[in-house]
């Protein structure tokens, strides 16, 4: 046999073209976008640039929907790649969270330091790394797929680059980030090593055959592995840089990796332990539940001390991803369902919060300090009423998607025989309650009044200040901000009383996984 | 299928809605105007009523199907004058707002109408899913009616009230959610309707744990005995017409919970804990009794007596007998009805006594304030169940029921009666005669806005006590199936 005979032979993985168009609507925008950004002229950078980015961005979403199907997931490249609505819909969550940061950033100092073909362009690429990581079929893209994800999101942490706590924070995510990648990595190479297959259903059947569940190797690696994801999930106790890191990082990439990022581990968590490693579920769903409970009271005890609302929030990421952990564990269905469902709900929330400390902090002598908010119900309820709604839905009070997400979590706990993980959510529900009330406290029921300068009194009034009060503090300066906060708050309301529309889309999710019942 | 009820329901937050865009003076009127309208329906509501005709005006539709919660509403003799009684005290309390000067009238009138709507979708609601959004909504405006209008300490006594509260509610939610899934049949589709969830029969091991997380969310709301420590900071600062409700109205979810839910559902359970409760009933009594007496300031009087009295009807519930739960219902809506003016009259008095609310600071008033003097005088005789009274008839029932089934209890509390006597005459002593108190001026009620509002209510409080029968024939605390369930469970 000649070498053309040996190439002849082998088989050309076949690929799906319309499948995979999203992929390269992303990927595609960021090679443009950083092309275009090479066009000097004010015009170019402050519009042109975004502009094409958020293009890409309604390109990808668009062509997501066309995608759109139900049922068993269909390859997109052989063996590597698949679509089925679990990767569809949560890409559709990195491409709304995309568009929030195009948004988020536009007047941002990172996008004047970094270069707006950079920042977009780093961004677009670390959201093609996510899509790939939802859609992967096997250990190799799963990696792949992290680590685009990851390496672009280094350095836009650093995107500030004459703070120095940018840097910091850029470098501090990259030593731990690159600890936990190897982690991760150790833990595929030793299921590869159990099994003998990297595909997962090719691992799931494996493990169902040829292999014992309780095989030490195969159970080292899912530990491994399992570590891993923990860290790019800021799931307690490998969570410790989260605060750190969100905290030195440009407040529009704490806002994009706070909810993107961890959309995108969730995405993986799900696949790997529920479809590949869904047989041996006896096994590791014990350690995810411990898991699980220290990140819930980790988390929600860790935020109560805070004073900045950006390490409030990651410690409150880090207690959601804890309740959304528990939506793994039962290994169902419909826990599968309600934790898609959660990280929908988890998106507006969070965004909305994101965007009014975003606004304050531009303006504000007290940054992104829970002060900044001091009086904001007075002085600027446009600003205060998007965030008590995120508080009051991240807190999970009724007529918020926050309260019906953790219905749905807690009756997916239940259902699966875990209702000790539902009183556990709700315990740190109940934990979480002391510092999102006080941020609705600082806003509304702050007893400082004093009158504005240059203000005219309005008659048998007095305005509240705003601490740090200065001429931008309109919203109304700041319109793309305010705007995203507003429909995302909006959006969580809605949600809160119509659910529907999202529970059809984690129904479809919820359809994807042929391994679960 | 009838949308009756939800006019009833919703009209109080449209209103509150509509407030948020009128001018700043008649925030609290439009307020005024959607309560008012809104008692209206129910009093239509209640001349429409067939007595034991079962669940009426019922409104049954889908929500979330997904999680199987239904937007079913229905009243029934258990309910239907605990809506009314909702309806009837959010019109002196939105009265008394709209006549007083507040920063940001606008919200606070959305979230009054915000609290009303809530209330009554707890009372109305026939979802077990349903009810637990309208019982944890409910928290939201108060949480800032208190934060946002109350006293010096207010942020600390909201965060301390909505803390507490919400630690029972969340609990409750657990439990709810676990009561739909565990009772739904495997393959069937899930449930949280009252009617589907009192056929499935649930071991005794769950049936156990559920009701301690539903029996903490109810008797931290009352509040009971051990989970009250949120009442007297909340009670303190609280703005007047916003304690008034919710002492009247609010507290009577919890306890009402426990008909509604408790009883039918969890039977097993709640004959097996029926000691324990009694006792936290009895002791609730006894504590809230004596604390009463030796309060200064007079909210804290009726927060204590309030703990006190809500033992009575947790007395009663848990009697587990059909007299004793006939007794409670008539006694929730008793309570609500005289603690009401209380809260007015306080008011009322404080304006006499430069904004001072401790009994310290008042005195000696009955014979400058003659009318104000009466008023207060039957209302305070109809708080300590003068016979007479239709608070009378009430703790009647409560002790009759008791009696039959536990005895000692019965007794114990009726200790509770005399007591009651002892500090609700010394309050009337301390503010109307005793001394004079350093800055009280004279001056009657005016007849306009302050008879205006209290009168009504002293009138409906002469009238039940004449004829108190209006009450009794109409109630039914415990459906059949419920009674027959929880005798069978006695034997």
């Amino acid at each position: 046999m000649t070498t053309l005979h040996v190439i002849a032979a082998v088989k050309a993985p076949v690929i799906d073209y319309k499948g995979i168009s999203p992929l390269f609507a992303v990927a595609g925008g960021a090679v443009i976008v950083l092309l275009a950004a090479l066009i000097r002229g004010r015009f170019a950078q402050r519009v042109l640039v975004p502009f094409l980015t958020v293009a890409a961005l309604g390109a990808a979403i668009g062509l997501t929907i066309w995608n759109w199907h139900t049922g068993p997931s269909k390859p997109i490249i052989e063996g590597a790649l698949s679509t089925d609505a679990l990767a569809l819909a949560l890409s559709l969550l990195f491409y709304i969270t995309g568009l929030a940061t195009v948004a988020f950033a536009w007047r941002s100092i990172a996008l004047r330091e970094a270069g707006t073909g950079e920042f977009f362009g780093l961004m677009l690429g670390s959201i093609a790394g996510m899509v790939i990581l939802a859609s992967s079929e096997n250990l190799v893209t799963l990696f792949v797929g992290i680590e685009l994800l990851s390496i672009p999101l280094y350095v836009m942490c650093a995107s500030e680059v004459r703070r120095a706590t940018s840097l910091e924070s850029g470098l501090k995510y990259l030593v731990i980030g690159s600890v936990g990648s190897a982690t991760l990595l150790y833990g595929l190479a030793l299921i590869y090593g159990a099994t003998g297959a990297t595909g997962f259903s090719a691992i799931n059947h494996a493990i169902g055959t040829s292999v014992n569940i309780t095989d030490p190797l195969l159970l080292t690696g899912i530990a491994l592995a399992a570590a891993g994801l923990a860290f790019k999930a800021s799931v307690a106790p490998f969570h410790a840089w989260t605060p750190d890191v969100y905290e030195g990082a440009p407040t529009p990439v704490t806002a994009f990796m706070a909810v993107a990022t961890k959309t995108a581990a969730f995405a993986i968590i799900l696949r790997l332990f529920d479809q590949a490693l869904v047989t041996v579920q006896v096994q590791w769903a014990p350690a995810l539940a411990a898991l699980a409970v220290i990140t819930i009271i980790v988390g929600n005890v860790g935020a109560i001390a805070q004073s900045s609302m950006k390490r409030m929030l990651a410690w409150s990421g880090v207690a959601q991803a804890g309740y959304m952990l528990a939506g793994v564990v039962v290994g169902t269905k419909l826990g599968l369902q309600a934790t898609a469902f959660y990280l929908a709900v988890y998106l507006f929330m969070n965004l909305a919060a994101f965007g009014v400390v975003i606004a304050r902090e531009r303006v504000s002598e007290h940054g992104d300090g829970i002060k900044a908010l001091e009086g904001l119900g007075g002085a600027s309820p446009v600003l205060a009423w998007p965030m008590t709604i995120a508080m009051l839905s991240l807190a999970g009070f009724p007529a918020t998607a926050g309260f019906i997400g953790k219905f749905y979590l807690i009756s997916a706990t239940v259902d699966g025989n875990w209702a000790w993980l539902g009183v556990m959510i709700v315990v740190g529900s109940m934990i979480s309650l002391v510092y999102y009330l006080r941020v609705i406290a600082v806003m509304w029921m702050t007893p400082l009044r004093i009158e504005l300068p240059g203000r005219p009194r309005r008659p048998g009034r007095e305005v509240r200040p705003v601490a740090g009060w200065s001429p931008e503090a309109d919203p109304i300066r700041q319109p793309e901000v305010l705007l995203v906060t507003l429909v995302m708050a909006a959006a969580t309301i809605f949600f809160g009383i119509v659910p529907s529309p999202l529970f059809h889309l984690a129904h479809d999710v919820g359809n994807s996984l042929a391994t679960l019942l | 299928m009838t949308i009756y009820l939800s006019i009833i329901l919703f009209l109080p937050a449209a209103a509150g809605l509509l407030a948020m865009f009128v001018p700043r003076r008649l925030a609290g009127w439009t307020l005024v105007g959607g309560s008012v309208l809104a008692l209206a329906y129910a009093i239509v509501m209640l001349a429409r009523f067939k007595t034991g005709g079962g669940m009426q005006f019922v409104t049954d539709d889908n929500w979330i199907s997904e999680l199987g919660i239904r937007y079913s509403l229905g009243v029934d003799g258990l309910n239907l004058f605990l809506i009314l009684l909702t309806t009837l005290l959010w019109v002196p309390a939105s009265i008394a707002m709209a006549l007083r000067d507040w920063d940001r009238p606008r919200l606070f009138a959305f979230f009054m109408g915000l609290g009303e709507t809530a209330v009554l979708g707890a009372f109305m609601a026939q979802d077990l899913a349903l009810f637990v959004v309208f019982f944890d909504l409910m928290l939201v405006p108060f949480y800032f009616l208190v934060g946002m209008w109350g006293g010096e300490d207010r942020v600390y006594a909201t965060t301390k009230l909505v803390i507490y509260t919400l630690a029972g509610s969340l609990l409750m939610l657990a439990a709810a959610v676990a009561l739909g899934v565990m009772s739904t049949p495997e393959g069937g589709h899930i449930s949280f309707s009252f009617a589907t969830l009192a056929h499935a029969h649930l071991s005794g091991g769950s049936q156990y744990w559920l009701f301690l997380l539903f029996a903490a969310a109810f008797l931290v709301k009352a509040p009971a005995f051990p989970l009250h420590g949120w009442m007297p900071d909340a009670y303190r600062q609280a703005p007047l017409p916003v304690i008034l409700v919710f002492s009247a109205v609010v507290s009577k979810v919890g306890v009402y919970g426990f008909l509604r839910i408790v009883l039918p559902l969890l039977p097993q359970a709640s004959v097996h804990f029926q000691e324990l409760m009694l006792a936290i009933a009895v002791v609730s009594i006894l504590y809230g009794s004596v604390l009463a007496f030796s309060q200064d300031d007079a909210r804290l009087v009726l927060g204590y007596s309030s703990i006190a009295q809500l033992g009575f009807i947790l007395l009663g519930i848990f009697s587990l007998d059909p007299k004793g739960g006939q007794g409670a219902v008539m006694q929730m809506f008793n309570h609500g009805l005289v603690v009401a003016p209380l809260f007015l009259i306080i008011g009322y008095l404080a304006v006499r006594a430069e904004g001072r609310e401790s009994l310290d600071w008042m005195g000696g008033m009955a014979f400058r304030a003659p009318v104000l003097a009466s008023v207060f005088l039957i209302v305070a005789l109809a708080t300590l169940a003068m016979p007479g009274s239709s608070n009378f008839i009430g703790e009647l029932y409560i002790l009759f029921g008791t009696f039959q089934s536990k005895i000692v209890y019965g007794l114990v509390a009726s200790v509770g009666v005399v007591l009651a006597s002892v500090y609700m005459i010394r309050f009337f002593q301390r503010a109307m005669h005793y001394r004079v108190g350093p800055h009280v001026e004279s001056g009657d009620l005016a007849l306009g806005p302050e008879l205006g509002v209290i009168a009504p209510l002293v009138l409906i409080i002469l009238a039940l006590g004449v004829y108190p029968n209006f009450l009794l024939h109409r109630i039914n605390a415990f459906a059949p199936a419920t009674n027959q369930s929880l005798v069978a469970l006695k034997r």
